[in-house]
């Protein structure tokens, strides 16, 4: 019961929204775009879409500079 | 030098547009390796004037400070290639309509520098304009690690990204490394247009 984030094995927690899941990683950017399994979620489904088990998340921060 | 294929890409480049968002360190030197390249018109948007900080990785002059930027890199890049049609807008981008500039480009380039102003702007393009493609760059700061930017790529969204970086407002901003990602943007702006190079 695991999924990747990032490249990274985490746990996969029943019933956990993309929202929860970012706040359990610890990402505090200000973010841009989040896959589930290569589909782009609407930031504003953030709430309510649940992570399914192993599915692959990538998170893209955007990190200030330029 | 291949001069068939030389030509070819010029004549392409000719036609071709970008958009710039943000002319300080990414911007300025994204524009000028587009300038050096051929790029047929150059957008420029930005509200800043030049200081004597940004010298020390902006592509700007001394004798530059106290201007706006988009009419010193106007200058500059007229002393480069004269060729290149550069349309600046001297404003600020405004929540809700920062598209406006870029409707009639072929690529836009993310170059601001704060990243909630980032994302807002990466998400009003591909809201908004959702045909075009967008590149835009996260993680600039410091310097070394080199080889641990790559490019993102989801849908038209191209980033220049380096995950491990860490914000500009708790580390430095340095030439070589912002250089890098500004000309690394403007590679990948440069691929958009012509297709792969194969």
């Amino acid at each position: 019961m695991s999924i990747e984030v990032n490249g990274r094995k985490v746990d996969w927690v029943e019933n956990e929204t993309i929202k929860q899941l970012l706040k359990r990683m610890r990402y505090t950017f200000p973010l841009v775009v989040v896959k589930i399994n290569n589909e782009v979620v609407p930031r504003k489904d953030f709430s309510d879409v649940k992570i399914p088990d192993n599915s692959k998340v990538a998170v893209i921060h955007m990190i200030s500079g330029g | 030098m291949d001069k068939e294929k030389s030509e070819r890409i010029q004549k392409k480049l000719n036609k071709s547009s970008v958009g710039i968002a943000g002319l300080g360190g990414l911007g300025s030197n994204a524009a000028v390796a587009l300038a050096r390249a051929g790029i047929g018109r150059l957008i420029l948007v930005d509200f800043d004037i030049v200081e004597k900080s940004n010298l020390s990785r902006q592509y700007y002059f001394l004798e530059n400070i106290g201007k706006t930027k988009g009419k010193s890199l106007k200058e500059i890049i007229e002393k480069i290639n004269p060729q290149v049609k550069l349309i600046i807008h001297n404003i600020k981008l405004k929540k809700g309509a920062m598209e406006k500039p870029f409707k009639d480009v072929d690529v836009v380039i993310e170059a601001l520098d704060n990243a909630e102003t980032k994302t807002i702007f990466i998400e009003e393009i591909l809201t908004k304009l959702p045909s075009k493609p967008i590149v835009a760059a996260s993680g600039v700061s410091g310097y070394g690690h080199s080889d641990r930017i790559n490019t993102k790529c989801l849908g038209n969204l191209y980033m220049c990204y380096d995950e491990l970086a860490k914000s500009s407002d708790e580390d430095v901003l340095m030439a070589p490394r912002v250089a890098l990602m500004a000309n690394w943007e403007a590679n990948i702006a440069l691929e958009i247009i012509l297709g792969e190079d194969k």
